[in-house]
Order: C-alpha cells, then sequence, then structure tokens
C-alpha cells in the first residue's frame, strides 16, 4: 500500500497534469514554478497557487461589480484589472485564463459592453475550471507526500 | 398402427398435413360413406356439392326444443326470419322496379297512340287550312309529302282516291281502323305481359323452400369444414349427457353417446378429470379451455384441449354446455420436448460458466500466486543490490541534495525490500515452507532490543516501556529471529498508529491456556531435543495508548477479524494516512499460530489497543552456553553484565529536544555524518566512541551470526536498515539504531542501571562558520537588483528565480516606488514592468533617465513625486553611469518594444519571464 501508493499517486499526478497541458490549461510556465519549488521553499507552487487565486477572486469580483451596474463607463478600469490579470496568469502558466483574459480585454478596449459581459463570463469559467483542477492536483500533491513520508522502523 | 406412422412422419417434417383426429381403419361403413371426400377443390364447388345431412348425431327430439329455450337458439331464429324479411324486401323492390319499367313502356305507347290521333286530326284538317293559291299550296304540299315521308312513315296511309271523295274517307276510315285494331293488340300483349310476370312474383313468394335451400348450403359448407377439422363438438345437457355430438369417435354409434355422460362412454386416465371439468365449467357458469391427456382404451393416450361453454335458456339459467375438443397430442409432446430441451441447455449453459468461472479464478489465483513469489524472489536480489549500492554511495562525499535523493532512495528500496519479504513470509507460512529455528535466547534481551530499534526511528513523542516480570525465566528456547519479527511488527504498528502516551511491552509467564491442551507440541520437542527441558507459557502484551481500532471492544480476534486478514487495514481511511502494506498482522498471526501460539487484540478507540500473544517455550539449562547461541546473548558475553539478564523493566524516551525539533536544513547543512563516519571520529555525548570502521566490521560480524538461521534477505535488510537510518541523522532526524551502537549503548545503559536513555549530540565542527563568512563575502559582491512590478503573483514568481539563481532582489511596486527607490539606494539592473498603476514602467524609465542625464530629480519632482532630497553631496557622488533597465513586457500593443527603446529601455524581457530568459538577460547585463 505505502510504497506503491507514492507510484500510483505520482503517476495520477502526472496524468492530471499531462491532461491540463494537452487541455491547455495550463503551459510551460507552471513548469517553470515547479523548477522554482525547492528545499528552501517547499511549498512554492502551493503558495504562489494559492495567492493568485486570492488576488484573482478580487479581481473577478471586482471586475463583476463594474459590469453589473449600468451606468458604468469605465472600461480603463476594467483594463487595468484585465492586466493584473493577464500578468499573474501568464505568469504561472494558467493559459487558458489568460487567453481568455486577453480576448475580454479587447472587447474592454473596444467599449464593448456585452462582449465584457461575455468575456467575463467565460473568464470566470476558465478560473474556476483551473481552481478545480489546481485543488485536485494539490490534494494528490498532499497524499503523495504524506505516503512517501510514512516509512517502516524494522 | 397408421396413426403412429403419422405422428413419427410429423416429428420430423416442418410442415405438416394435419391428420384425422381418429384412426382411419375404425369406424362402421355406413358411417364412412357420409364422410366427403377430402379432395375438396374449390369453394365453388361446394354449391354443387349436395352433402347428404347426418354426420352428426342429435336427438332430434330433443334438439327443437333446445333451439327453442335457449338464447342462442332463439337468435339464430331470429336471424333466419331477418334474413328472410330482407330476401322478401328484395323481392318486393326488385318487382317494384319491374312495374315501373313496364308503366314507363306504357306511358310510351299511350303518348305514341295520342301522336297517331293528333296526326290524324291533322290530316283531317289538312284541307281547311289549305291556302287558296295552287303555287303556294304546291309549295306546302311538298312540305307535307316530305314530313310525312319521315315522321308517319310506316303508318303512312295509302290512299288512292282523290281527296275529298267518299271513297277516299272509305279508305281512310279503313286503315284508321286498322291501326286502332293493332294497337289494341300491343295493348293487350302488354297486359298479358303484366300478368305473367305477377305470376311469376308470386311463385317467388315461397320462402319455407329458400331458406331451407339456404340453410341447406349453409349446413352443407359447414358440414365441409367441420368434417375435416381435428375437432370434436357436443353439446351435454346439465346432467352432462350428450345431446348431440360431431365427429365422435368412429366406433361409437349413435346410441352409444346419446343421452350418456363422458364417464359413461368411456374409462379410463383423463375421462373423470374432464367430466369434472365440464361440471365445473358448468357450476361457474364461465367459459373456459384446459388441456386433458386422456387414456382410454378406445383411443390410446391422447391429449386434447377442451373448451367448454355453458349454455343458457332464456331465464338465464344453465341448461348445459357447449364442448369443443382438440387433439394436441402431437404439439404437447413437441412442447414437453423443448420445454425439456430448454431446460436442459439452461442447466448446461449455467454449469458452463460456472465452471469456466471457477477454472478462471484457479488459475488466476495460481498464477497470481506463482507470480507474486517468482516476482518478488526477483526483484529482491537486484534491488538488494541496489539498495546495497545505494548505502555505499551514501558513504562517499556528497552534496546536500545528492545527499537526500539518496536518503529517498535507500528508505524507498528500504520500505520495498521489506514489502517483498513480507510477501515472501506470508507465502512461506502459507504453504508451509516455513521452517521454525529452535534456539537459546534471552527475552528480556530480545524486549529491549525490539524496543531500542524502536525507539531509535521513533518520530513522535512516546515512551518506550518494557515490563518483563521475574517470573519469566532468563533464557528460553525458541524461533528467535520470529518473536523478534512478531515483536517488532506489533510495535511498530504500535507506534504508527500512536501519537503520544505510551507504547510497551509486557512479559509474563501464564499456566497453559486451554486452546493449547490438545498440543502435543511439547512432549515431541523434548524427545526431539533430548533435553531435560520443561515448557512455558509466555504471555506477551504489546499495548499502546494510541487510536485504537474501530469495532466493538473484542477479546478474541475473532470479533476483528478484518485485522488480520492480508492487505486488509481497519478503514481505507487510516491506510491513506498511516499507509503500511497491510501484511503485518496476518504474518504476525501466522507465525504465532505456526509456533502453537495465539494472538488476539483488544482494544477501545481513541484509548489504545493490546495485542497479545501466547506461546510456548522450552526453558533451556542456564548454564548451557554452546555456540549457537544467538546474536545478542552472544553480544553480552564478551562484556558479561549479571545485571543485564535479569533487568525486569526499561523505558526508553524519544531523543526530542534540539535534534528533532530543530529538524530541517539548517543540520542538514552543516551535519555531514558520512564524512565523520569514513574519516574523524564522531563523539556521542553518552560517552561511547564509536569509530566507522568499527561499524563497518561490527555489522559484517552480525551478518556472519547471522547467517546462521536467518536467510540473507532479511539480514541485509537489518544491516540495511542500520545503515539507513545512520543516514536519517543528515535528514535532521537524529538518531541512531544500528544495531552495534544497540548493543554498546545497552551494555553501557545496563550498568548504569536500568534505564537507557539515547541521547545524541553531536559536536558541531567549524564548517558551519566558513561557510557563513564564504556567504557574507560573496553578499557584498552580489549585484542589486530591483524589480518594479505590481503583480503579486509575478513578484514572487520572479523572486524565486532570482533567488535560484542566487541573486536577492528589492522590489517596487509601481513607477513612483521605483523611482524612489532608485534615488536612494544604487542599483545594478531594475527590472521593469511597462503596465502598471500610479506610474507605468514607460514614465519611470524616462524620469530615471532624465534624472542621469541632468543629475536631478527636477523632472520626476515636476511629476509629483516627492523625493525627500539628500544632501547635495551625495547626490553628485552618485555614479552616473547608465542604469540598465530591463522593461518586461506582456507582448501586447501597448507595450511594443519601439516603444520601450524609445523611452530608455535597454532590452526587454517578453513575459511571463523564464529562468531561461532571466539567466541571459542577468548574464548580458551583470557583467
Amino acid at each position: 500500500m505505502l510504497g506503491l501508493g507514492v507510484d500510483r499517486l505520482q503517476a495520477d499526478i502526472n496524468r492530471l497534469l499531462t491532461s491540463l497541458f494537452h487541455q491547455g490549461v495550463l503551459d510551460e510556465q507552471f513548469l517553470q514554478l515547479q523548477q522554482l519549488q525547492d528545499d528552501t521553499s517547499p511549498t512554492f507552487v502551493y503558495d504562489v497557487i494559492n495567492i493568485y487565486f486570492d488576488e484573482s477572486e478580487k479581481l473577478l469580483r471586482n471586475l463583476r461589480l463594474l459590469l453589473v451596474d449600468r451606468e458604468f463607463s469605465d472600461y480603463k478600469k476594467i483594463g487595468l484589472h484585465l492586466n493584473q490579470l493577464v500578468g499573474s496568469s501568464s505568469s504561472i502558466g494558467a493559459r487558458r485564463v489568460r487567453n481568455v483574459c486577453v480576448a475580454f480585454r479587447s472587447a474592454s478596449e473596444l467599449n464593448n459592453r456585452p462582449g465584457c459581459l461575455r468575456g467575463l463570463e467565460v473568464v470566470e469559467h476558465e478560473y474556476h475550471y483551473l481552481k478545480n483542477m489546481m485543488h485536485e492536483l494539490f490534494q494528490l500533491e498532499q497524499q503523495r507526500l504524506l505516503a512517501a513520508g510514512v516509512r517502516y522502523p524494522m | 398402427m397408421v396413426c403412429e406412422m403419422e405422428t413419427d412422419q410429423i416429428e420430423e417434417m416442418d410442415v405438416e398435413v394435419l391428420p384425422s383426429m381418429w384412426p382411419d381403419d375404425v369406424g362402421t361403413e355406413a358411417d364412412k360413406q357420409f364422410n366427403v371426400e377430402k379432395s375438396a377443390g374449390d369453394l365453388d364447388m361446394l354449391k354443387e356439392v349436395d352433402i347428404a345431412e347426418k354426420s352428426a348425431m342429435a336427438d332430434l327430439k330433443r334438439l327443437p326444443e333446445l333451439m327453442n329455450t335457449t338464447d342462442q337458439g332463439t337468435s339464430q331464429l331470429t336471424n333466419l326470419v331477418k334474413q328472410w324479411e330482407y330476401m322478401q324486401d328484395h323481392a318486393v323492390r326488385l318487382l317494384r322496379e319491374e312495374l315501373q319499367i313496364l308503366t314507363k313502356q306504357r306511358e310510351e305507347a299511350e303518348a305514341k297512340e295520342l301522336k297517331i290521333i293528333e296526326e290524324h286530326n291533322f290530316e283531317s284538317q289538312e284541307p281547311e287550312n289549305v291556302p287558296v293559291l295552287d303555287e303556294t299550296s304546291d309549295l306546302f304540299r311538298r312540305f307535307r309529302q316530305k314530313k310525312r315521308d319521315k315522321l308517319v312513315d310506316s303508318k303512312k296511309i295509302e290512299i288512292d282516291e282523290e281527296f275529298d271523295t267518299i271513297a277516299y274517307w272509305k279508305q281512310k276510315a279503313l286503315s284508321l281502323g286498322k291501326m286502332l285494331e293493332a294497337s289494341t293488340e300491343r295493348e293487350r300483349r302488354l297486359m298479358e305481359k303484366l300478368n305473367e310476370s305477377l305470376k311469376t312474383m308470386e311463385s317467388h313468394s315461397a320462402p319455407v323452400e329458400e331458406l331451407t335451400q339456404n340453410l341447406k348450403r349453409a349446413e352443407g359448407f359447414l358440414h365441409f369444414i367441420l368434417q375435416n377439422a381435428p375437432i370434436v363438438m357436443g353439446h351435454q345437457d346439465k346432467d352432462l349427457r350428450y345431446l348431440f355430438i360431431y365427429n365422435k369417435f368412429p366406433s361409437l354409434r349413435e346410441q352409444d353417446i346419446l343421452g350418456k355422460t363422458d364417464v359413461e362412454i368411456f374409462h379410463g386416465g383423463g375421462v373423470k378429470e374432464s367430466q369434472d371439468f365440464k361440471r365445473e365449467v358448468l357450476e361457474k357458469g364461465k367459459a373456459s379451455k384446459r388441456e386433458i391427456t386422456f387414456e382410454t382404451e378406445l383411443f390410446g393416450s391422447k391429449t386434447f384441449l377442451i373448451y367448454v361453454e355453458p349454455v343458457y335458456n332464456k331465464a338465464k339459467e344453465t341448461i348445459g354446455i357447449n364442448y369443443m375438443g382438440m387433439e394436441v397430442t402431437d404439439q404437447v409432446r413437441k412442447r414437453e420436448k423443448m420445454a425439456k430441451l430448454r431446460e436442459d441447455n439452461a442447466v448446461r449453459k449455467a454449469m458452463e460458466s460456472e465452471l469456466t468461472k471457477t477454472i478462471h479464478i484457479t488459475e488466476e489465483t495460481m498464477r497470481a500466486k506463482q507470480m507474486l513469489a517468482t516476482m518478488s524472489h526477483e526483484i529482491r536480489s537486484p534491488l538488494s543490490g541496489v539498495v546495497g549500492m545505494a548505502e555505499i554511495l551514501s558513504t562517499t562525499k556528497l552534496d546536500k541534495e545528492q545527499r537526500q535523493l539518496l536518503n529517498v532512495m535507500i528508505s524507498s528500496g528500504d520500505l520495498v525490500l521489506q514489502l517483498i519479504n513480507d510477501i515472501l513470509d506470508l507465502s512461506k507460512v502459507e504453504s508451509g515452507v516455513m521452517k521454525l529455528e529452535a534456539t537459546k535466547f534471552r527475552p528480556r534481551e530480545v524486549v529491549k532490543h525490539v524496543l531500542q530499534t524502536a525507539a531509535a526511528s521513533l518520530k513522535k513523542d512516546l515512551t518506550l516501556e518494557g515490563d518483563i516480570t521475574d517470573a519469566v525465566p532468563i533464557e528460553v528456547v525458541g524461533d528467535v529471529l520470529r518473536i523478534r519479527q512478531i515483536l517488532t511488527n506489533l510495535i511498530s504498528n504500535a507506534i504508527k498508529f500512536t501519537h503520544e502516551g505510551k507504547v510497551g511491552i509486557k512479559l509474563k509467564v501464564i499456566s497453559e491456556p486451554s486452546f493449547a491442551c490438545d498440543n502435543a507440541l511439547n512432549g515431541d520437542e523434548e524427545v526431539q531435543n533430548g533435553l531435560t527441558e520443561t515448557s512455558v507459557w509466555i504471555r506477551c502484551d504489546v499495548y499502546d495508548s494510541g487510536i485504537g481500532i474501530p469495532g466493538k471492544l473484542a477479546v478474541y480476534l475473532n470479533a476483528l477479524p478484518c485485522l488480520f486478514k492480508k492487505y486488509m487495514q481497519a478503514s481505507a481511511d487510516h491506510a491513506r494516512k498511516y499507509g503500511g502494506t497491510g501484511l503485518g498482522l496476518a504474518i504476525c498471526k501466522q507465525l504465532v499460530e505456526l509456533m502453537g501460539g495465539q494472538l488476539t487484540v483488544t482494544s477501545q478507540v481513541n484509548v489504545g489497543s493490546t495485542f497479545t500473544f501466547i506461546l510456548p517455550y522450552k526453558v533451556a539449562t542456564s548454564d548451557d552456553h554452546s555456540d549457537d547461541q544467538d546474536e545478542f546473548s552472544d553480544m553480552v558475553d564478551h562484556q558479561p553484565e549479571p545485571d543485564d539478564t535479569t533487568e525486569g523493566y526499561f523505558q526508553f524516551k524519544p531523543l526530542l529536544g534540539s535534534i528533532y525539533s530543530n529538524g530541517g536544513p539548517v543540520i542538514g547543512n552543516n551535519f555531514l555524518p558520512h564524512k565523520v563516519m569514513v574519516t574523524s571520529p564522531i563523539k556521542l555525548i553518552n560517552g561511547f566512541v564509536a569509530h566507522p570502521s568499527d561499524d563497518i566490521e561490527q555489522s559484517e560480524t552480525v551478518q556472519v551470526e547471522n547467517g546462521g538461521y536467518t536467510d540473507e534477505s532479511r539480514l541485509k535488510n537489518s544491516s540495511g536498515h542500520c545503515l539507513g537510518s545512520a543516514h536519517q541523522y543528515e535528514n535532521g532526524n537524529g538518531r541512531c539504531l544500528s544495531k552495534e551502537s544497540e548493543s554498546c549503548s545497552s551494555s553501557q545503559a545496563s550498568s548504569e542501571g536500568g534505564t537507557v536513555e539515547m541521547e545524541s549530540e553531536f559536536t558541531v565542527s567549524s564548517h558551519r562558520e566558513e561557510e557563513k563568512a564564504e556567504r557574507d563575502l560573496k553578499e557584498t559582491s552580489k549585484p542589486k537588483i530591483l524589480l518594479v512590478e505590481d503583480n503579486k503573483i509575478n513578484i514572487m514568481v520572479a523572486k524565486s528565480m532570482m533567488k535560484q539563481l542566487g541573486y536577492t532582489i528589492d522590489i517596487a511596486n509601481n513607477g513612483v516606488e521605483a523611482i524612489t527607490a532608485v534615488e536612494r539606494s544604487s542599483y545594478d539592473l531594475v527590472l521593469m514592468d511597462v503596465c502598471m498603476p500610479v506610474m507605468d514602467g514607460l514614465k519611470a524609465t524616462r524620469l530615471i533617465r532624465s534624472y542621469e542625464e541632468s543629475g536631478n530629480w527636477d523632472a520626476a519632482i515636476e511629476a509629483g513625486i516627492d523625493i525627500k532630497t539628500m544632501e547635495d553631496e551625495q547626490v553628485c557622488m552618485r555614479p552616473t553611469n547608465r542604469l540598465p533597465i530591463i522593461a518586461m513586457t506582456a507582448n501586447t500593443l501597448a507595450e511594443s518594444s519601439e516603444e520601450c527603446f524609445a523611452n530608455g529601455m535597454d532590452s526587454f524581457i517578453s513575459k511571463p519571464v523564464t529562468l531561461q530568459k532571466l539567466k541571459e538577460c542577468l548574464q548580458q547585463y551583470l557583467h
């Protein structure tokens, strides 16, 4: 159970990552993140992604508030928010979120309100998908660490 | 005979010709002659065939009665009457039509007559109308002539005489008279015709005759159909006496059937049943069908499908039944055959699938077992090689990372080895291959060593206790290896599931348990050994204060059966949390049972569990110190300590404090045991010096000693553990558990008197300080980098990348902060995000450049940045060489590279930043 579990979990993790890459949810930048994780910061990826989610959540909330307001016209502000989101998404390698954000941003540059609303929907959808996937990934990672940590005293 | 032959044929033929129900060779000639030939061709033939009545028998007196009294009879009569009426109507209609035609004819005739008369009138008036003028009269005459030629052609009256003479009129009268005669003659003929047709009409109106004929025809048709149909029909009154039967068995005569019941006519099986059935229908008043098999002398065994319906009179009272029987013997036979076949088929199929399943399972199991055993064996040898090599590798000079990798490698290898050993052990025990050794050993030492070993690898704050009652003999004979294995297994289990409190082993002598009464082990062994040994039962409790085993408090393992099953853990959650192969307890149980003992468990959730095993041992004579002593006693022999052999209580506390709680890279960094082990002696605070060379030597001797009674893999494993655990030092988990040190420390401890406490602290070498100094030196020469970025994530990533590249960076969150930072201290490089709030990277760069050119921050101050102007000297002292500013762009239109360059940036990195890009950039601008 033990020794085998680690391999299995690792395989699961790899499979999940592969599928995420395949779907274009993630890109190479995520690997960069993983490379940055070392003993001095063993939970680096987790931390970064967590902060990313916190920040993005805020941004998305703001975006929604801005867009829901009927008399709104501050497309510049939306652009700023989206810049943030695009920047951080590309930093962690969340390719799909980044791409839909870029589309959203171009809609906002054209002051296209329906386009913005649609863009927001899509971004939120992608964002949640990513979040779910990451959650799963981290859970697997956690299990793997647990499994790897147990030893047989003899 | 014929019938049988026919049925035989039928069985083979799919398309069957329906045989006559009754055999051909029975029946009287008289009956036969009325049978209609079978070769009834077209239906048209029917009309010609005049079927003689009397293919049925009927009580003629009572049948009309029946017809008159029953509903069916009445309705039939009504039908007949209706039909007759309809026919009458039809005839009347026909007559009327004829009458109409005749009337029309007459009218026509009359019209003609009238015309003729008119003509004649006209002729008679003609002269008066003739104009006086000849010319015109001539013309008129000609026209009239013409007209006469045309219209009254046939009736043209030839008058030779001159007009208006007497002769003329005479002649005319004569001819008219003739015409009149002809007309009357015609009229008379028509009248005759009319009379004639009236007469024929009268002759048509004889309904009874017509009906009789119709009925005859219908009856003939019915006879024709029924005679060839394989059915018997009949009517029985309410005493079930036949009033009418059709297609009766040929040999029976009218007097044999009519007025009799079934029972009176036939004898044999089924007759009674049919009688009862008919009676039932009669009583219930509900038509129904049933299959009845008759076994009569008359026609043998035949199955009939019988349909019986009750017959009511007008007062709705049942007055009898109509009965219809069809022979279905062949069908029934076939059906039964079919059902049987189907049943057989199903049974066979089920058996087949069951068999294949069994075969499959057996094969699978055998193959799996075989494979597991072979594979385990095959894997073990190369794996031991790998682990061994890794261990050797670990004694060489390695850097931190390599060491960590190696540790993981070794511990994983150990794990797999353990797993494989478990599997092999289990299969050995199962297949009965495992043999027990009988060696002399000291229980106290075994317990102590097990606890010591466990304590050494302990990662938790647990107290390990050993308690052995005085009654336990100093030396007993048994399979020490297996017992040790059981103890180790149970203890490690206990530790695994205990997070705080105690884990311990208790040993005491008990009287012979009930389950062992019929165990003949004692006598046999004594005879075999030929020694004067006495047997003793020792009960060993391994208790803990752990999470307990979910399930009711159970005294015997039967109540906790799952635990002892292979690959089974108390719950899936535990498996995930605690890991383990799930083989441990199963092996323990099997081993204990193999040695003639019993393993039980009591447990309470969240309070703890106690695993108890009771084993018989032989007491060895104490003065017997032969060569086959186990390792422990052997060890002790080198330093004989009288106390040690009788010491009954041990306690081990985990090596908490600095080493464990600090656990982390710091210790890993500074403490390099491999060096120590190989080159320099390591000093243990608790008072003895272990030389690494000694270590190796001793472990080798252990192997040699062990080799006598254990298999090699175990040895490898145990020795592997020594080294493996030694490596754990490096992880900062600081425990040493090699057997050599165990023995040393145990002897040490025993001399101290009882409680063995392992404390190990190592002298910290000066290595650490050196490294620190080096780092400091490096720090001063490190380039200063400023990252201007507003995105938290990007900052984290960039920071981490820089760290990996060996740089530290300062952070500014926007252009304004960047300028402030640049103003305050000098940087070697600025990484500038372009898109930022407050002030973007382009403007910030412009301002920095303007400062570099002008030497003052006027432009920046103008832009509204609050810069605390420093002393002029300092400002002037600043190096004015160009500060490399590298843009980080997201590659959008708004952030074109041209713009970056135009605003004074030196280069740009496109986002997302990768390690490679960063590295290249830094290499370019920092040297």
